[in-house]
């Protein structure tokens, strides 16, 4: 392995890291605040793929700027967010938060059926590509090595903006401290006045909005098919697993984690390139059973 | 109480008899109750309150060996494949259990729906092994030293998972009825306790995660041999998906749901993706949403009720269908 394979498989590992972390931070933030792990988030990450495919060809049909694809990453985001999550919780998770954990389970589980094939129904099931955005900010050489600005520097940039904003927004705003509050102890948090369906009702849009996020940023740089959603939801429940759930930052860190483990593995024995997330997160999970970050909770008798 | 007798007894013989009323029907039954013998593994684990989104693997790992037997060693014994095809799926069954039985819940569902992609993903990749996406041949083995022809072979296999799912739905229940199992469901009901008592829960859970790992090989090894052909699809989660799906809308928990489950489940299959094969996983997840939450007991909670109130007696705790 020479300096220039193990750069290309040290930025690859970085952009990737960067992706993976949008899907995985939303699943995490879900499950930390409604105890739900959301199996139709990988249909999010989907769909906002989709989305943002399909918005950004009609704004180049039309004759706007490349540039214009930036924007509407975040509309498909916002759109995944508030148009499929906020219905899912609102019609379906709400009815089923005191059922024990296998029946909410099945519940995403069912929903994460249902999407995979209204992906199929309205996007068909040819590849879409669109590479505009990539194209639109260029290259930049690094140690003689090219590599897209998008996934180099603009991906990355977005990771970070995210977990600081994250962190930001549940420490230091109103509503971050009421979703605190409601994942601390709902019933107390309802005795005081917070209104715990709607804070469970922004947690679980904002989740699902980073889903459709973590989609449209990887739309550029990957083709959009049927089947990456569920790839996407085993690969982030991994990220989100070995961290320790319900743990933001430690998802940034075994994020950057399995997609330099993975993207290594593709230089070095490409066909283990899907193996070594699993592998990352059954060592851990074997060594620390709740996870990097996580506590073991103390039993309740 | 005869006609809770009367009606089991009366759905097997019209199953016995379709080789010869319906032999239209004799292959969609067979593969059905292989189908079955598979989701009763996954209902097992529904009694102790676990769901499993990758117990394909077993299914598949079944197959897959069968298909490695078969081509390494031509003509093999029919009676030697379903062995060694079912101890591999219980070997197996074994190394990940060891593994995933320290975990509950979402954990529990989600790792094995991992190790299942691991081995989909094997399978996929290492083509100069496994035949990639275009899978093995599993030719026809022989059956006490005889090369049958198509016909024959196809009625003693359909004979044979008659047989097992019989034999293997009756072990089940009693499985259930025994120490170990009684210890298993407790898992669902009230693990601490377990502990308490000075039991395992692990050494337990274990237990009935390689019943399920070897119901769920069995069910994969038929479903290899009489298609003639293994591919990776059989590890693939949707397969999963699929158990769980019957599992549920059989009645969760329930044996003989699992079959009644399994054959419905076919049949609608078949007929109904000729005009919905586009939306098939939809229609599948909204009624899986829909018995989730009006019907969580499932066809059997169903068929129960309809018989309760026909003999004009209350459901008391024995009238439960296994």
């Amino acid at each position: 392995m020479n300096l220039t394979i193990f750069l290309l498989a040290l930025f690859d590992g970085i952009a990737y890291a960067a992706l993976v972390f949008s899907v995985a931070v939303g699943l995490t933030l879900i499950f930390g605040v409604m105890r739900i792990l959301n199996v139709a988030h990988g249909s999010l990450y989907a769909v906002g793929a989709y989305l943002t495919a399909t918005l950004t060809g009609y704004a180049l049909a039309l004759g706007f700027a490349p540039l214009l694809a930036f924007p509407l990453m975040i509309a498909s985001a916002v759109l995944v967010g508030v148009l499929v999550g906020g219905p899912i919780e609102w019609l379906l998770l709400r009815r089923i938060y005191n059922k024990p954990e296998v029946l909410q389970l099945l519940v995403t589980f069912a929903v994460f059926m249902i999407l995979e094939d209204v992906q199929r129904l309205v996007w068909g099931t040819q590849p879409y590509f669109q590479a505009a955005a990539l194209q639109a900010l260029g290259m930049v050489r690094v140690f003689g090595v090219n590599y897209t600005v998008y996934q180099l520097i603009l991906l990355p940039l977005l990771a970070l903006t995210l977990l600081v904003g994250l962190r930001f927004f549940l420490r230091h705003t109103i509503l971050g401290k009421l979703i605190l509050a409601t994942t601390e102890d709902r019933e107390a948090a309802q005795s005081i006045g917070i209104n715990a369906d709607k804070v469970f009702l922004v947690t679980f849009i904002v989740g699902a909005a980073l889903a459709g996020l973590g989609g449209a940023l990887a739309s550029p740089t990957t083709s959009i098919l049927p089947g990456m959603g569920a790839d996407m939801i085993v690969l982030s429940f991994a990220v989100v697993a070995t961290a320790g759930l319900g743990q933001i930052e430690g998802a940034a860190f075994t994020a950057l984690l399995i997609g330099l483990g993975r993207s290594f593995a593709v230089y070095v024995w490409p066909e283990t390139a899907v193996l070594v997330p699993y592998l990352i997160m059954l060592i851990v999970l074997l060594v620390r059973p709740e996870g990097l970050f996580g506590s073991p909770t103390a039993r309740k008798i | 109480m005869t006609l809770r007798l009367a009606i089991p007894a009366l759905l097997i013989l019209a199953v016995a008899a379709i080789p010869f009323a319906a032999p239209q029907l004799q292959l969609l039954m067979n593969l059905a109750l292989a189908k079955g013998i598979a989701v009763v593994g996954v209902t097992v684990l529904l009694r102790a309150g676990q769901v499993s989104f990758g117990h394909a693997l077993y299914f598949a790992i079944a197959a897959y060996a069968a298909a490695f037997l078969s081509a390494s060693m031509p003509g093999a014994d029919l009676a030697l494949v379903l062995l060694v095809a079912i101890s591999g799926a219980v070997l197996s069954g074994i190394v990940v259990g060891l593994f995933v039985v320290r975990y509950r819940g979402i954990f529990f569902g989600m790792l094995n729906l991992a190790f299942s992609m691991i081995f989909w993903s094997i399978l996929e990749k290492f083509y100069h092994y496994t035949g990639g996406a275009d899978g093995i041949r599993l030719p026809r083995p022989t059956v006490f030293g005889m090369a049958l022809e198509r016909g024959p072979f196809e009625l003693i296999m359909f004979y044979l998972s008659v047989a097992l799912v019989l034999l293997l739905g009756w072990f089940t229940i009693r499985w259930f009825a025994s120490p170990t199992g009684q210890i298993f469901q407790t898992i669902k009901t009230n693990e601490t306790r377990l502990q308490y008592l000075g039991v395992s829960p692990q050494r337990a859970l274990l237990s009935g995660y390689i019943l399920s790992a070897a119901l769920c090989g069995t069910g994969g090894v038929i479903m290899g041999i009489v298609q003639g052909v293994v591919t990776p699809e059989f590890a693939w989660w949707i397969r999963s998906g699929e158990m769980v799906f019957i599992a549920v809308l059989g009645g969760a928990g329930s044996v003989a749901g699992a079959f009644v489950g399994a054959v419905i489940y076919e049949a609608v299959r078949v007929y109904a993706s000729a005009f919905a094969g586009d939306i098939w996983q939809l229609v599948l997840g909204g009624f899986l949403l829909v018995i989730i939450l009006f019907a969580p007991k499932g066809v059997i909670g169903i068929y129960d009720a309809a018989l309760a109130r026909l003999t004009g007696k209350g459901l008391t705790g024995k009238g439960r269908s296994e």
